[in-house]
């Protein structure tokens, strides 16, 4: 009985004879040039505002002349870009994850806050502040990082609550006061260190904008050739699946945020530099531009895709349009209506290259 | 029976609220075997398996392996073991590649300096035996190891999914219905994996809806029913219907092979 019953319960697979016989078959067939690119988009998700990055540069050149192709301008351009483009380390990491930061600006803010009130306020020795600054904003990441993976709430709403915790906190302890350039210059020149200037042949390149592409390819590094970054990707990606595939999900979660943290204080500081003074009241739109930069460099808000690469591109984007447009001597709405442009594109392209397929 | 067991569990208990998912459940699986279990919908059979498997820590009970009491609080855990489940969502990261999943949470790193500090990946070795392993299985025909997963096709996922199991369980293999979401054509050849797999001699557990599937490749059905095991049949000796009769409480279980 038992034979005729396993005789014919494989009889429905006997059309199966005549079919290919070859095991899993893994991408043969021809594909069409869109779907090349398609394809290729996926592999490198940086190419997109490569390609539009060097296009934008292209025709800002042709445009503005010798104005705009010089090592000055465009030198300027990265000056401009340095501290959004910290600060999008930090957001990147966190976007990868599928969450969000809102609260990088103002952990960057406060860092900034405590790395100079502590020089000045309690007199203690600036290296000593810096650190303190560091731990500050690696704190701010740490508490973020412990509500979403530990209480598991929506990175959203535990950042949008840590803004305003952060920021009013920063109000308060600042107690709005400003310290003056000449002072920390005078005193404590070592908080300006990010503002110092190397100058080859009218390219002015800050300690701020190396210590930017510093970071950006120590980051590329760590994303692409380390186990934990392989896991950030993982857990943007799908979180239960990499808690089942053996990735400490809640750990690896903390770290990100924490580290996220940690580069906003380090942003906050090259932000020291760039303006001279310590000022409670900068960074008011760090958030929106960092995840701008994000969003434009082709990282995937839903997480799991993207490369930080991307982000600096989508940085650079961004100051290429401010400056060039600023330079044309255009109204200045017009760069955010383009960036604007910029954004939606950059989005329908993600979702285009994720239907990607066999 | 002579051999003796290489996974066993005694009297697992395992309560939600006052939902007893595990009622005294007992398991026992021998070497080189595929053990099908089968169970209604809220028999049990995934808090089992997960107990096994180390996603869930029951409340009660013993599980040994290799007659060595266990204890897993953590799917690590029983990795670490040598149990290696290929879970129903199959988890993988569908936008990394074929090589980084099969190596995920478990990566090797270049020896020397760039390892130690700099804590860098060995690409080479990880494309390298992911290939092999692939290969052994007879699912190679890929060019690219570094093709993301979400290109791939349901079928071939699978494999991946079997193969990353296949490479690193040492002693027990759990598939969570590794056909339910696939077509004719893919099915049969993941049955096909299954059978390459004992083959090889590691042990399977095999979770599935699929009488006929069931019938094919299991060497001994566990039946589980209302949070235990009532039956353990050769599936030679009974027919798919007597199965789904036991399964359903339709039939008594016979009593002899109820302690097998």
């Amino acid at each position: 009985m038992s034979d005729l019953e396993t005789g014919n319960t494989r009889d429905f697979e006997q059309g199966l004879r005549a079919s290919a016989d070859a095991p899993a078959r893994f991408d043969s067939h021809k594909h069409s040039t869109l779907d090349r690119i398609q394809h290729r988009l996926h592999a490198n998700p940086e190419l997109v505002p490569l390609i539009v990055l060097v296009l934008s540069v292209a025709v800002f050149g042709v445009l503005l002349g010798a104005k705009f192709f010089s090592p000055f301008t465009l030198t300027l351009i990265l000056q401009q870009v340095a501290i959004v483009g910290i600060v999008g380390c930090a957001q990147s990491l966190v976007v990868l994850t599928a969450g969000i930061d809102l609260s990088v600006g103002a952990i960057m803010v406060l860092s900034s806050v405590v790395m100079g009130q502590f020089t000045f306020r309690y007199g203690l020795p600036v290296e000593l502040a810096v650190l303190c600054g560091l731990a500050c904003g690696a704190l701010c990441g740490f508490i973020n990082g412990a509500l979403v993976a530990v209480m598991r709430l929506p990175p959203f709403i535990v950042t949008l609550g840590m803004w305003q915790i952060v920021l009013a906190s920063n109000f308060l302890y600042s107690a709005n006061e400003t310290i003056r350039s000449q002072d920390i210059a005078r005193e404590a020149a070592l908080l300006q260190f990010f503002g110092e200037k190397i100058n080859i042949q009218g390219a002015v390149f800050t300690y701020g904008v190396i210590a930017l592409f510093v970071l950006v390819l120590v980051l590329n590094y760590v994303l692409n050739h380390t186990a934990w970054g392989r896991h950030v990707y993982a857990i943007g990606d799908d979180p239960d699946a990499a808690e089942l595939a053996g990735v400490r999900v809640a750990r690896i979660r903390i770290s990100v945020y924490t580290l996220a943290g940690l580069i906003c204080a380090l942003a906050g500081w090259a932000m020291i530099g760039r303006l001279g003074s310590v000022s409670p009241t900068t960074g008011q739109f760090t958030n929106i531009e960092s995840i701008t930069a994000v969003v434009i460099g082709g990282i995937s808000l839903f997480g799991g895709r993207g490369s930080v690469l991307g982000m600096l591109f989508g940085a650079l984007i961004v100051g290429v349009f401010s400056l060039g447009l600023r330079l044309i001597g255009t109204d200045p709405q017009w760069t955010y209506l383009l960036i604007g442009v910029l954004i939606i594109s950059a989005v329908a392209i993600d979702q285009w290259i994720r239907k990607v397929a066999a | 029976m002579t051999r003796s067991p290489i996974l066993t569990a005694r009297g697992l208990v395992k309560r939600y609220g006052r939902v007893v998912a595990l009622d005294r459940a007992d398991f026992d699986l021998y070497p080189g075997e595929v053990l099908a279990v089968i169970g209604d919908n809220g028999a049990g059979k995934s808090t089992l398996i997960k107990a096994l498997s180390g996603a869930v820590t029951p409340d009660e009970g013993e599980i040994r392996l290799d007659g060595a009491p266990v204890h897993f609080t953590a799917p690590m855990q029983a990795r670490a073991a040598g149990i290696e489940t290929v879970y129903q969502n199959l988890a993988l990261s569908p936008a990394l590649s074929i090589a980084d999943n099969m190596f995920m949470g478990r990566e090797l790193r270049t020896p020397g300096f760039l390892g130690r500090y700099l804590r860098k990946l060995d690409r080479k070795a990880m494309e390298r035996i992911a290939r092999e392993k692939l290969t052994e299985l007879g699912l190679m025909t890929i060019q690219n190891i570094n093709q993301a997963v979400e290109t791939l096709s349901g079928g071939q996922r699978q494999g991946v999914a079997v193969a990353r199991a296949a490479a690193f369980g040492s002693k027990v293999v759990i598939m969570d219905e590794p056909t339910a979401a696939l077509g004719v054509k893919e099915s049969r050849r993941v049955l096909e994996l299954i059978k390459d797999v004992r083959r090889r001699g590691l042990p399977i557990v095999l979770i599935s809806h699929n009488m006929p599937h069931v019938f094919e490749v299991a060497d001994r059905i566990h039946i589980h029913r209302l949070g235990r095991r009532i039956a353990v049949i050769d599936p030679k000796a009974y027919s798919m219907s007597d199965a789904v009769a036991i399964m359903t409480g339709a039939m008594d279980p016979p009593e002899a092979d109820a302690a097998a």
